[in-house]
């Protein structure tokens, strides 16, 4: 707590000497300096208050007066001709970075008890507010420092160009996810499980397939990309024949490895009730493996997005996600490929989230899902 | 005999050997349809066993059979001076050489976080999703953009691949120390503190040695998602050396025989590099007395 005293003091002292010889950029567009304020009354409250962070509702009022300077700080940003001769705004900038991370402190240690949906709230928030950091801290030294678009862009004009180019967005989508992601996805895993439960009935294929197997899993299968495309045409297909190369291989070594991971113990009682091999496999093995399978189809969901989107570089028509990225870094148009890379992070993201969560509802008796 | 059957080495031998006699009956099969559309255009008489004999000699075959691929890979590999541009042994070497600065940069920064995330609890609680997160970006589809970026503000060579294959490396280490660091057992903890130990008495003398097993299994993923960062960051149009470039090449030019010896010549360097790992991993066993 010491520490956090300092830190307050720190930024009032940082406040005070940047109001004083070079507060001119608080002056930049209306009620800036009242936005630019609040932040300044809230480490008051916190130096004298100490207990207003053990109420959520406190917390959710100090957060939003550090909110407040974060708005005024970007909307002066964009005013200033140079920034470097307002350094006032740095200061100030760098002492709120710091009030921000105390912030997240704070909110990090609040998941004692909760209820259950609080905490969800309150644990998804702090990443959502490390998250916004880091974007504030690019949009203020990007635009504050006029860094070349072509280096790169500041997040606000990469949301220009996502809502500008929707439509295109969401073609090169549709090409690439939709159509090659999926079905590769899909035909690369199921196979990868098919063979995988067929090595495991043939003890000889076990031996001799197994290291290969591990082997094919370490190798840059994205190398094949040329060949596929090649063999397969430029539409989706060839994309989808690269995601099935690259998701087959994690798919057979985590099955195998998950139907090896029952218990002896297990097998012994299933022995002892009579059951056949298909009892045995669909009642236990399979059960037991399928933190083996969802883990592999987590690392799937990302290999198959790499696949299909390196796969477009070697040729392809006149959309998709990788098509889109290569011309329009051509073109130089930087924030364009920066809103197709965001759109590439956000649905990988979903399809990661989506197969966690389907994840915690086949294996919820599983020891690391029970913890957390 | 029986035992011999009962092998790994000769299970592993017949795999291969059956992998290899599907390719060459899958190279007639591809290249089939090219021959017989040329026999057809210049009307020359042909049969089953000339088509097997011109579908394994073609010069762009869709598929090379295997014996063409490994003659390649001789003239390519010891035919050439190793510093000639035609040397396989030239373009592996350019790429191992980006391959291991960054998994030696990734695994570094890999570390420290995780370390970082094991010790300050804001961290863990704000830092670790959006490492997750970031795996989701595909970083490898965009690497040729990030090559191209950073050549344009003077770094180009060896770094911006090194970057790629940091940024790829570093993931499975933060989680694999992470988990390892965290993997000792309450009570080990509890008997540190009875001893009044400090952090880092904690951390070099209990989670330290604990999380080598962790963090080698990670090391073995990392090294090899490295290799594919490294010749992924080849593959922009700039870039003249390197299996990547040797790939890229290969596709504009229709050299199907080249693409498949760059392609194996990354394999061979992958399984090399993991074998490396896991004979360090037994070393450090060894000297741990962890393996006897």
């Amino acid at each position: 707590m010491k520490k956090a005293g300092l830190i307050y003091w720190l930024f009032i002292i940082c406040y005070a000497v940047q109001f004083q010889f070079s507060g001119d950029w608080m002056l930049l567009g209306e009620h800036t300096i009242y936005f630019a304020l609040m932040p300044l009354v809230g480490v008051v409250i916190l130096l004298y208050r100490k207990g207003i962070t053990d109420s959520i509702f406190g917390k959710i009022i100090i957060s939003a007066m550090v909110l407040s300077g974060c708005i005024a700080t970007l909307n002066s940003v964009h005013m200033i001709e140079s920034a470097m001769s307002a350094w006032g705004i740095w200061l100030y900038g760098a002492a709120l970075t710091l009030i921000i991370w105390e912030v997240m402190g704070f909110w990090s240690k609040a998941d004692g008890g909760l209820d259950k949906i609080t905490g969800l709230v309150v644990n998804t928030l702090v990443p959502i507010l490390f998250g916004g950091m880091l974007l504030y801290l690019w949009e203020m030294l990007t635009v504050g420092f006029q860094v070349p678009q072509v280096l790169l862009p500041a997040p606000s004009m990469i949301g220009t160009a996502f809502v500008n180019a929707m439509e295109m967005l969401w073609a090169d989508f549709q090409q690439t996810f939709l159509k090659a992601v999926i079905a590769g996805f899909l035909i690369g895993c199921c196979s990868g499980f098919i063979i995988a439960i067929l090595v495991d009935k043939v003890p000889f294929l076990q031996r001799g397939l197994l290291p290969l197997g591990n082997l094919a899993s370490a190798l840059p299968i994205v190398g094949v990309a040329p060949i596929m495309v090649m063999w397969f045409g430029f539409d989706w297909q060839s994309k989808a024949a690269v995601v099935v190369m690259m998701t087959f291989f994690p798919m057979l070594v985590n099955t195998l490895a998950g139907l090896k991971s029952t218990d002896r113990i297990e097998l012994d009682l299933m022995h002892s009730y009579a059951a056949n091999y298909w009892q045995l496999l669909i009642k236990v093995r399979l059960p037991n493996a399928l933190p083996f399978i969802f883990n592999a189809l987590k690392i799937n969901s990302t290999l198959a997005l790499i696949g299909a989107i390196v796969a477009e570089f070697f040729g392809t028509p006149i959309v998709g996600m990788g098509f889109r990225i290569s011309t329009e870094i051509g073109r130089m148009n930087v924030d364009v490929v920066w809103a197709s890379i965001a759109v590439a992070a956000l649905s990988g993201s979903l399809f990661y989230a989506l197969l966690a969560f389907i994840e915690r509802q086949f294996t919820g008796w599983h020891p690391s899902i029970r913890v957390s | 005999m029986n035992r011999l059957l009962n092998s790994t080495p000769a299970a592993i031998a017949a795999v291969l050997a059956f992998i290899v006699v599907i390719w060459y009956g899958a190279a007639v099969y591809l290249n089939s349809d090219v021959l017989i559309d040329k026999y057809e255009r210049k009307k020359t008489e042909w049969n089953f066993q000339v088509l097997v004999n011109d579908s394994w000699s073609m010069g762009r075959p869709v598929l090379p059979a295997p014996h063409q691929i490994m003659e390649d890979m001789n003239k390519s590999l010891f035919g050439h001076k190793i510093t000639s541009k035609r040397s396989l042994v030239y373009h592996g070497w350019i790429t191992i050489s980006s391959t291991l600065v960054g998994f030696v940069m990734g695994g570094v920064l890999g570390i420290l976080l995780a370390i970082g995330i094991v010790h300050v609890p804001t961290l863990n609680k704000s830092v670790l999703p959006w490492i997750i997160a970031s795996q989701t970006i595909p970083i490898l589809a965009v690497a040729p953009m990030i090559i191209v970026v950073l050549g344009a503000i003077g770094l180009t060579g060896l770094l911006p691949k090194a970057f790629i294959s940091a940024y790829l490396c570093f993931f499975p280490i933060v989680i694999g120390m992470v988990k390892g660091l965290r993997s000792p057992d309450p009570i080990h903890l509890d008997l540190m503190k009875t001893y009044n130990a400090t952090q880092s008495q904690k951390f070099w003398k209990l989670r330290c040695p604990a999380s080598t097993p962790f963090l080698f299994a990670s090391f073995k993923v990392s090294i090899a998602i490295s290799l594919v960062g490294a010749i992924v960051g080849e593959l922009p149009a700039g870039a003249r050396a390197g299996l990547g470039a040797r790939l890229l090449t290969g596709s504009y030019y229709g050299q199907t025989v080249q693409i498949w010896s760059a392609l194996i010549v990354a394999s061979v360097i992958a399984a090399t590099l993991v074998f490396l790992m896991s004979f360090m991993e037994k070393i450090v066993q060894k000297r741990m007395g962890v393996l006897t």
